[in-house]
């Protein structure tokens, strides 16, 4: 028995916080912010691709890595702990999965290399499954899409669209398709890549079955909601290590902050919380691959308790800085901001609770 | 703050047990099979209703009948050596692991621990001479001498080391004078292991000793303390010229902070058990179910059920450590040091919050006590409600923790030390 990641994990994890420790930095993100590095975002690109991400969980036929949940979830951890502005679970963990899940073999043969290589860039737009707000509806008349798509996730020089339309058709979509109009959404966090589709008549590639791709398409958001939970959990650790470095260093009334019990306690209240959470995203993780029957519960469930605590953690953290917390100079906000979209992206907590609820019957 | 520390394992996440812990499990589930329905009656522990109450029980048997059938089949102090009474196993983690698991499954009481078999014991195994083991550890685990600890007093309490109970050897004897408070089963105890100032000019961590004392020996008064539940589940003891014999002290004259802390470690992490937890969990569960309000079960109401909900997100957060914390006990290298550190503060807030769902759920029946007309499981949940804030404070208050994960886990200065104190 061993409950853990592996060392092969925890190397890879090492080589990821280490390149984006490098090249991440607080005025990386800033300059990017005001545009005056455009470079910027295509470096944390090549060299996360480099590493092997883009292929991750693409099977080794297809030129990827073949790497399972567990993988993939240890990888998002660091990526929110570095607040990566990466397209991650999107491009490289929701679409080559339900391609390789529901593609036929030549779309799988069309597509997962170059997602793989990192050439297709796929964003992927699940608001017809999670969170449906009245203004969106995409629909699907004899593989023409009609309609809406709201929070379309890491929508960044995309090459192609993954749409799931309202009777759970999933859509492969090429970005220069006509009758396809993108609406860039800014976000409080710079670090992710958000938009609008308008669809018209749009031409799409359809992959999998209609109605038999619901439980697919339900592992893919399982899968989407653990990787934002390790996310948050990463970006949260990030915040308390800042804390508990700032803690030491920073001194009032002739002694380290640190050393008054109000700001160890707080200290201690994140270490608290922040400890069972990653025991709980690796079971969510390793559910989904080898307890299938929980992995429902522990997504909901994951994401909506990483979600409360990533948000006790962002702004905890913040108050242990002081008025320093509150700059863009620290830049602490950068991940108080991710923490704060992963909350809502893929479910908020109170729906994903009431997710849980019915998921076992309650 | 590194997660976990490779030492050139090459393993990966399994939660199998394996092959060879097959058989023991079928073993175990026979066991449970042959004494499902037991009532466990007599004792002065308790047993957390492990039996409905609504459920008739089909086996009733005494308490200390039960612990020898236990430990004879090996599935209670397993580990603890034929020789002291106890089974003359290995120490097996996962086959306690298992024994919990089984017996947590079919609802059988498992063996008793209490003050002597939990904290005693252990310490005699590590510390105490070969006399005293042979005298103390048998009728410790059979239930024959009851336990209780003598530790805390009024002016010694989250600061246990400024304790001032006095020793001093007179002869062959020490003589003992002073008090000690928040002493469960003391009432009941036939020995007490105590701490003790016996070198007054040493610094304060330094001049305690842990001695052994027969609650029957002259000058030893126990009070009943009622604490906020209304029960006396507490007492204070007051030594005037207690004399015991010199030879009742375990290990040397002032190593007693020493050999005490061996032992609330255990104590800390006995209070996080999330398979208690889950059974807890579960009967608000059915409590919620069986509520009816308006016509509506309280479960079927959202905002009560989110708050159902939440609780089990933390529930299913520290089912997930509980795992993390016996591989970190199964793997050497994995470190789960600050893991450790968090389950008394975590554990115990809690539960607090589950037994106040509880309490909100029964809405003004919440607030009926003792043997009130329309209360619901015999009142259970306003007990532990109560009950649980004590623990709350009891073996290191949450903020007593704090300091501890905050200054040995995260690292964080000490306060600065006041002249004198």
């Amino acid at each position: 028995m061993y409950f853990g990641l592996s060392e092969e994990q925890q190397f890879f994890q090492e080589s990821i916080d280490k390149f984006l420790e490098d090249i991440v930095t607080v005025d990386a993100l800033r300059a990017y912010r005001t545009g005056e590095d455009e470079q910027f975002i295509h470096l944390v690109y090549d060299g996360l691709n480099e590493l092997g991400l883009s292929g991750l969980i693409v099977p080794e036929m297809f030129g990827g890595l073949g790497l399972d949940t567990l993988f993939a979830i240890s990888v998002a951890e660091s990526l929110g702990k570095g607040v990566a502005p990466y397209p991650f679970i999107g491009s490289f963990l929701i679409a080559p999965f339900l391609i390789n899940e529901l593609g036929s073999d030549s779309q799988k043969e069309k597509y997962l290399p170059g997602i793989a290589s990192g050439e297709n860039r796929f964003a992927v737009s699940l608001s017809e499954m999670t969170g449906r707000r009245t203004e969106i509806g995409i629909q699907n008349s004899n593989e023409k899409l009609n309609g809406r798509s709201l929070f379309v996730m890491d929508d960044v020089h995309s090459t192609h669209y993954l749409i799931i339309d309202s009777d759970a058709g999933v859509h492969i979509v090429d970005a220069d398709e006509s009758g396809l109009e993108k609406v860039e959404l800014s976000t409080v966090d710079i670090t992710s890549f958000i938009s609008e589709l308008i669809l018209d008549e749009v031409k799409t590639e359809m992959i999998g079955s209609g109605s038999g791709n619901i439980d697919a398409i339900k592992k893919a958001i399982n899968l989407g909601r653990v990787a934002l939970a390790a996310e948050t959990l990463g970006a949260s650790q990030c915040m308390l290590n800042r804390s508990v470095d700032y803690a030491k260093e920073r001194k009032q009334f002739g002694r380290q902050i640190g050393s008054f019990q109000a700001v160890k306690h707080m200290c201690a209240e994140m270490a608290s919380e922040l400890e069972p959470c990653y025991s709980m995203v690796w079971y969510a993780a390793h559910s989904i691959d080898h307890i299938p029957h929980e992995a429902d519960l522990m997504a909901c469930q994951a994401k909506a308790h990483l979600s409360e605590v990533g948000a006790f953690v962002a702004k905890t953290s913040t108050e242990v800085h002081g008025g320093m917390g509150f700059t863009d100079d620290l830049g602490l906000h950068y991940w108080f901001k991710r923490i704060g979209l992963n909350r809502q992206l893929l479910g908020s907590p109170d729906l994903l609770r009431e997710e849980a609820a019915a998921a076992q019957g309650i | 703050m590194k997660k976990d520390n490779p030492l050139g394992w090459r393993i990966k996440m399994n939660l199998d047990f394996g092959n060879e812990y097959a058989e023991f499990r079928n073993e175990v589930q026979s066991f449970c099979k042959e004494y499902k329905g037991i009532h466990v009656t007599g004792s002065l522990y308790s047993y957390e209703s492990v039996i409905d109450p609504n459920e008739k029980p089909r086996i009733e048997m005494d308490f200390k009948e039960w612990q020898k059938i236990l430990i004879e089949r090996g599935y209670h102090v397993r580990h603890i050596p034929k020789d002291y009474g106890g089974f003359g196993g290995d120490l097996d983690i996962v086959k306690n692991v298992i024994i919990t698991e089984e017996f947590s499954k079919s609802k059988i009481p498992t063996g008793v621990g209490g003050q002597g078999i939990d904290f005693l014991v252990p310490t005699l195994l590590e510390m105490g001479t070969e006399k005293q083991r042979q005298r103390y550890i048998q009728p410790a685990l059979h239930l024959d001498e009851i336990w209780c600890q003598g530790y805390s007093e009024p002016n010694a309490g989250s600061d246990l080391a400024s304790l001032q109970t006095k020793g001093e050897l007179v002869g062959d004897e020490w003589v003992i004078n002073g008090q000690k408070i928040w002493t469960s089963t003391a009432k009941y105890a036939q020995m007490m292991f105590c701490l003790v100032r016996t070198e007054p000019e040493a610094p304060k961590h330094q001049g305690i000793s842990y001695l052994l004392i027969p609650m029957d020996t002259p000058g030893i008064e126990v009070r009943p303390l009622v604490d906020m539940t209304l029960d006396a589940g507490f007492n204070e003891v007051f030594f005037t010229d207690v004399r015991i014999p010199a030879e009742n002290i375990v290990g040397e004259r002032g190593q007693g902070w020493l050999v005490a802390n061996k032992t609330l470690v255990h104590e800390r992490g006995s209070l996080g058990d999330p398979n208690k937890m889950i059974r807890r969990y579960d009967k608000l569960v059915n409590l919620m179910k069986s509520e009816i309000l308006d016509g509506v079960r309280i479960i079927d109401k959202p905002v009560y059920r989110d708050r159902l909900m939440k609780i089990q997100g933390k529930i299913l957060a520290l089912k997930s450590h509980g795992l993390r914390l016996l591989s970190g006990r199964l793997n050497k290298g994995q470190d789960i040091n600050l893991g450790t550190m968090i389950v008394k503060l975590y554990g115990t807030e809690m539960r607090y919050e589950l037994e106040s769902l509880a309490i909100d759920v029964m809405g003004e029946l919440g607030t009926l006590y003792n043997d009130s007309p329309h209360l619901r499981d015999n009142g259970g949940w306003q007990y532990a409600y109560m009950y649980y804030l004590g623990l709350i404070i009891g073996g290191g208050t949450s903020q007593i923790q704090k300091n501890i994960i905050s200054e040995r886990g995260l690292g964080l200065p000490k306060e600065p030390k006041i002249q004198g104190a």
